[in-house]
């Protein structure tokens, strides 16, 4: 914004100054303008120029947007001429409302470490890519901080959305926080609770977020919390006692496990107790303790035995598998209405209904009949078909659907009857067997079967699809049996029937197995 | 309603003498032509330049007071059109759209007013949409300005110089009896800045005054032999007298000192990258100092060449930094050259890209060429320019690369779209995968993951037109999208209707959100709202069956994926000849939320019994196979870790910022999926009743929750 005249201006000596640049990169609909204009009104408080542009276009819906500004003061009457585009090497501040995005602006060559500051919010906003597939795709966290680490002068990142949820509040008000107490601007801090004041809704709330980023940039916690890309799972203390004579039995005969096992066979008795009942949790501890035999035979306790370890996991889940009695306990739990009213933020002073989307198919149901019945009800669908044609909105905070779901969950003395229950314990033993077979030859590949249960998961037709790739990737056994490689290989099966849906990548994988 | 108010920004177009507005670019350019003296504005949204149309949308007073018609032109063709007013009578008058696309459809009527030129001042002014975060094709509006001879304005892009591009654009195209284009780039529109105001201008001569003594002129008319003269005229008087006014006016500026080897001239909207990547290469100060001499050209078409000579006469060498593809001007400059037998040589694409955006790593790099063939001197104390490259190299963000996941544009929280593709999607799983032609809109990133729907887009409201060919018999019908901007931009007459003549025997799926959604949610005819000084709810239905198509379907519910399913099976199945219209309405949710939730918010202050729903997933109950979000991809539909020992992969998870559309649990009831979905609704200011029923039935329940829990057997979590 020089002068219009378009006559050369008289030669002087130039100025070296150079303007203060800050890019903000954000998510649409995360209030990155509302942050840049909070800067330019900060700038131009303080008698600057400040210039901010940005191209949101379609990426105003969800996609990811840089809003760039720069400012300097006005020099013998002439404005500064600013750019509307960072420049790579060239930004001083870059603000981040999202860790990806602070890994996507390194990558953009936004922060150099000769220049510039890094704030970033190290909370997560997961990418469909990382959503959509039937596995875990979720980014590591670990590899953005370190990118940090050798791309920034200077890194402020914390999480900043959780400061602002808890001071009722969005995300930019904490990142103006940061951004003031990081001293990059030259302004001081009352200026930029100045702007705030003179924004219109929410001052209050803003202020209170702006002043704990501010605070927590300034004296961050003694042990800064990295973000990890998996919490530690949750491992119950093994009890000596719980004072049921039948319970401490299973605790007895987990500790005749070695040490570093207990922890997941007692998630597992767990698991299987609640999900049945004690003999039921003895039934898998007879199981575990099978393949324990074989492992320690077959030279387990070199790995540490690795073999009882993967199945003391997943016999567990394939012994509490999902039925409708499950579903229907799960559902009508008292801790599980607890944790609807801290979901939803149910205040005292409200009323909360829940509402299940249910639509039981003919197989369900039948399955959960006593296998005969169940048999008869598969094989003449014609007579039963029309009970299931659509789903049943239950809601379950009435009596008459709680009763409906509680009558359910009391089936449980019956299910070990029900023809479901036969067919995954059919499953479950020709699964072990399996493994069983091949500790002795390929010891590595018998853990690798066990832990191809990992597929199988879902419902009704998610569960079907689970199963036929658990059963494409175990076709694969007998080709691999012989192989010192045939454990990498029924891995990398595995993982990729977790990459897609409709198993494409588990064909590809497969086509090169047969190559073998 | 737009997506937001701009009751604010209607107060910057009060702004009088001395004054001083900070803002936006697009926002000074509609000052701008209040201050000019305009007589009537038109245009279509669309981005960067639907906020021109939304503040004077809101801005009823400001114009009534002087006299200004606006409009809320059907298309650029309606609103190129528009400008026949100034083609008999001295009317100054106005029309905006997002480039190059808004040209392609206005090119007709361009054509036709350049034809026979104008009276009044006629200005155009196009947001020039490329680069990054471009929502369409990489192409330059510069031929529109060539083939048909308007000028083509590219002030520098701060606001003093944008804003006095409109009032020398309005004077030029009445010097010159031509229709006068304003580009300006989609950073320029959205740039924050500021500029001294003036009055605004009434209009000296009313459209009042030209209805009631209307003037005619067959030379105006394109057709011969006038039409020959016309382009004679455009030769011999109205190119001279741009020319002259250009000239006279001082529209381009010169920068730097007299003389020097080398000079560089630059597309206006450039100056600034320029004076970056000079300052960079310690050739130029931030205040517009510059050891190079720089020939700006806030006019790109016609070029004076006078100046350009001048320009280059006595210097070694010039650099033409000039974006985009082909470099019309750079071949203009070779031809002043050749011709007055000037042997001082042209840089240029030679060493800048072809194609792809001039970002300042892209200009400094291609000055830096430049200088180093013809000016190293120059380049002697030159710093070294800021540079990247060694933290790109960096083993570490190489690894990043491969970490960071792409963040591709998509539905909104609750959008009304997402139930439809799912559907769509979910037909498909039974029915095999279809031919599906997209349209432009919102609706577009059903294309994109996780729906992967849509195989063409072939411009506004044209999707069940490029699906024309498929006519023939097969076991699969086509099926098209084409959403409610595209319907009543051009999809009426050119898809439905070519449908129906046609005889066409495919699906148009008709998406109708209530708005003009994607360029920001602007009203359209059938927008539910009731408008005073506009006619909308026209329904979409009304229209096709009145443009003659039998076989009609309206899904008043978009959410109730089940019943889309099962109507899409139904139109895909039908004996019924003609085209098979589904037209699948819901609000856009968007705009939904800023109408409704102050509303919410009100009542519950107010003390009155509001119900709020809210998704949840219950996590003991989701496996984490994910089917659910590869049907949906809300935002709010996420994933979390668990920290279960017995689970692997993560549960789905539903964020605070669920609006409880309902399609989550809709998707898991049509496509079976599991009964982990569950609907809180959230009772505010429960009456007296609700709470003794509540009650009633909480204590019912925690008996029967107790009982069970007495019984059973098994260890404490």
């Amino acid at each position: 914004m020089n002068d219009l005249s378009g006559m050369p201006a008289a030669p002087t000596r130039y100025t070296t100054e150079r303007p203060i640049c800050v890019a903000v990169l954000a998510m649409g609909g995360q209030g990155g303008g509302v942050l840049s204009d909070w800067i330019v009104e900060l700038a131009e408080s303080q008698g600057w120029h400040a210039q901010s542009t940005s191209v949101p276009g379609v990426a105003q819906r969800t996609g990811s947007t840089v809003y760039y500004v720069e400012m300097l003061p006005p020099k013998d009457g002439r404005a500064p001429i600013l750019s509307l585009m960072p420049a790579q090497g060239e930004v001083d501040v870059v603000l981040a409302t999202e860790l990806m995005e602070a890994g996507r602006s390194i990558l953009r060559g936004l922060v150099t470490p000769d220049r510039s500051t890094l704030i970033a919010s190290t909370h997560r906003l997961f990418a469909i890519a990382e959503k959509d597939k039937p596995g875990d795709a979720i980014a590591d966290p670990a590899v953005v901080m370190e990118a940090t680490e050798v791309a920034a002068k200077r890194v402020i990142a914390f999480d900043m959305e959780s400061v602002a949820i808890k001071n009722g509040s969005v995300i930019s008000a904490c990142m103006f926080g940061a951004l003031a107490a990081s001293g990059t601007l030259p302004f001081p801090r009352e200026s930029f609770e100045a702007v705030i004041k003179a924004g219109g809704r929410g001052i209050e709330p803003s202020l209170n977020a702006f002043r704990a980023a501010h605070d927590q940039t300034i004296a961050p916690p003694i042990v800064p919390a990295s973000p990890v890309a998996k919490p530690a799972k949750r491992f119950a203390p093994l009890p000596d006692s719980v004072g049921r004579p039948d319970l401490d039995l299973l605790l007895t005969r987990i500790r005749t496990f070695p040490a570093p096992l207990q922890a997941m066979l007692y998630a597992g008795v767990k698991r299987v107790t609640d999900f049945q009942d004690p003999a039921y949790a003895n039934e898998y501890l007879d199981r575990v303790t099978k393949l324990y035999e074989l492992d320690k035979v077959h030279g387990g306790a070199v790995k540490n035995f690795a073999l009882t370890a993967t199945a003391a996991k997943y016999i567990a889940v394939a012994m509490a598998y999902d039925d409708v009695i499950r579903v229907a306990e799960l559902k009508t739990r008292s801790h599980r209405y607890q944790r609807v009213l801290k979901e939803n933020m149910v205040g005292e002073d409200q009323v909360v209904y829940t509402t299940e989307y249910m639509h039981p198919r003919l197989e369900e149901t039948a399955s959960t009949m006593p296998a005969l019945l169940g048999r008869f009800m598969e094989t003449h669908p014609g007579l039963f078909g029309w009970m299931f044609r659509k789903g049943r909105r239950v809601r379950s905070g009435t009596i008459h659907w709680f009763l409906v779901l509680y009558v359910l969950s009391a089936l449980k003395p019956i299910r070990r009857t029900t023809l479901r229950h036969k067919r995954e314990l059919m499953h479950l033993d020709s699964w072990l067997a399996l493994a069983s077979d091949h500790a002795a030859k390929n010891y590595d590949l018998a853990v690798e079967i066990i832990g191809a249960r990992r597929l199988v998961k879902g419902y009704s037709d998610t569960h079907a699809r689970g199963l036929s790739k658990f059963d494409r990737v175990i076709g694969a056994v007998p080709v691999l049996a012989g192989r010192d490689d045939g454990a990498d290989w029924m891995r990398r099966l595995r993982d990729a029937a977790l990459m897609d849906e409709d198993g494409i990548a588990l064909d590809g994988a497969l086509k090169t197995v047969a190559t073998l | 309603m737009a997506e937001r108010s701009f009751a604010r920004e209607v107060l910057d177009l009060k702004l009088g003498d001395g004054d001083e507005f900070r803002g936006e670019g697009i926002l000074a350019i509609t000052k701008a032509l209040l201050q000019s003296g305009v007589s009537y504005v038109g245009g279509y949204q669309g981005a960067p330049i639907s906020h021109l149309m939304d503040v004077l949308a809101d801005a009823k007073d400001v114009l009534d007071e002087l006299g200004v018609h606006f409009e809320n032109s059907a298309s650029e063709a309606a609103a190129a059109a528009m400008l026949a007013a100034s083609v008999h009578y001295p009317i100054r008058g106005a029309v905006t759209f997002k480039s190059p696309v808004g040209i392609n459809v206005a090119s007709d009527a361009i054509a036709n007013l350049a034809s026979g030129g104008v009276t009044g001042g006629a200005l155009i002014i196009i947001g020039e949409d490329y680069g990054e975060g471009s929502s369409i094709m990489q192409e330059r509006s510069h031929p529109y300005a060539m083939k048909s001879q308007v000028w083509l304005l590219d002030p520098r892009p701060n606001l003093p110089s944008i804003v006095k591009a409109v009032e020398d654009g309005f004077a030029l195209s009445e010097a010159s009896h031509t229709p006068v284009m304003l580009e300006v780039r989609i950073r320029a529109c959205h740039v924050h800045g500021r500029f001294m105001t003036k009055d605004n201008k009434k209009p000296s001569f009313s459209l009042r005054e030209a209805l009631e003594k209307p003037r005619r002129d067959t030379e105006r008319v394109v057709l011969p032999p006038a039409s020959y003269l016309h382009e004679r005229e455009k030769i011999e008087q109205r190119w001279p007298a741009a020319v002259k006014f250009i000239k006279e006016n001082k529209l381009n500026e010169f920068f730097g000192p007299e003389t020097g080897d080398v000079g560089i001239i630059v597309q206006g909207g450039f100056y600034n990258s320029v004076m970056r990547s000079l300052q960079q290469l310690g050739l130029a100060d931030v205040y517009g100092e510059t050891t190079v001499p720089i020939h700006v050209l806030n006019v790109t078409y016609p070029l004076v060449d006078d100046e350009v000579a001048a320009f280059a006469a006595n210097k070694k060498a010039i650099l033409m930094v000039e974006e985009g593809q082909p470099e019309f001007i750079e071949q203009a400059i070779n031809t002043i050259l050749r011709r007055r037998d000037i042997q001082t040589k042209l840089s240029g694409k030679d060493v800048l890209p072809m194609a792809g955006e001039y970002t300042p790593a892209v200009v400094t790099k291609g000055i830096k060429a430049f200088l180093e063939m013809y000016g190293k001197p120059l380049l002697g104390n030159a710093p070294p320019p800021p540079d990247a490259s060694a933290v790109l190299a960096d083993p570490k963000v190489k690894t990043l690369a491969k970490t960071v996941p792409p963040r591709p544009p998509g539905f909104c929280v609750g959008c009304p779209e997402r139930p439809i593709f799912a559907a769509m999607k979910l037909m498909q799983q039974d029915l095999g995968e279809h031919n599906i032609s997209a349209d432009i809109g919102c609706h577009l990133f059903a294309s994109l993951p996780p729906f992967n729907i849509g195989a063409t887009t072939m411009g506004y409201g044209l999707g069940p037109a490029s699906a024309s060919a498929f006519n023939v018999k097969a076991d699969k019908r086509p099926i098209s999208i084409l959403g409610d901007g595209g319907f009543w931009h051009n999809g009426l007459a050119t898809s439905i209707g070519n449908a129906v003549f046609n005889k066409q025997d495919g699906v148009i799926m008709v998406v109708d959100n209530y708005y003009s959604a994607a360029t920001g949610g602007q009203d359209i005819m059938s927008s539910r709202a009731a408008k005073a000084e506009r006619s909308t709810n026209n329904t979409i239905v009304d229209a096709v069956k009145g443009i003659g198509v039998k076989w009609v379907r309206h899904i008043d519910r978009t959410y109730d994926v089940a019943r889309m399913r099962d109507t899409l099976r139904e139109a895909l199945a039908t004996k019924e000849a003609g085209p098979k219209v589904i037209v699948a309405s819901s609000e856009c949710m968007l705009n939904k939320q800023r109408r409704v939730k102050p509303l919410f918010q009100k009542s519950v202050r107010d003390g009155m019994r509001m119900v709020r729903e809210r998704f949840g997933v219950d996590e003991d109950v989701c496996t984490g196979d994910h089917a659910c979000i590869r049907l949906s991809g809300c935002p709010s539909l996420s994933v979390k870790q668990t920290d279960d020992p017995l689970k692997d992969d993560p549960v789905a998870a539903i964020d605070n910022n669920c609006v409880g559309c309902g399609n989550c649990g809709e998707v898991s009831e049509a496509a079976v999926l599991c009964p982990s979905f569950y609907r809180a609704d959230i009772i505010h200011n429960p009456t007296w009743f609700d709470r003794f029923m509540s009650g009633l039935r909480r204590s019912v329940i925690g008996f029967l929750q107790r009982r069970r829990e007495a019984r059973r057997i098994a260890f404490a979590d």
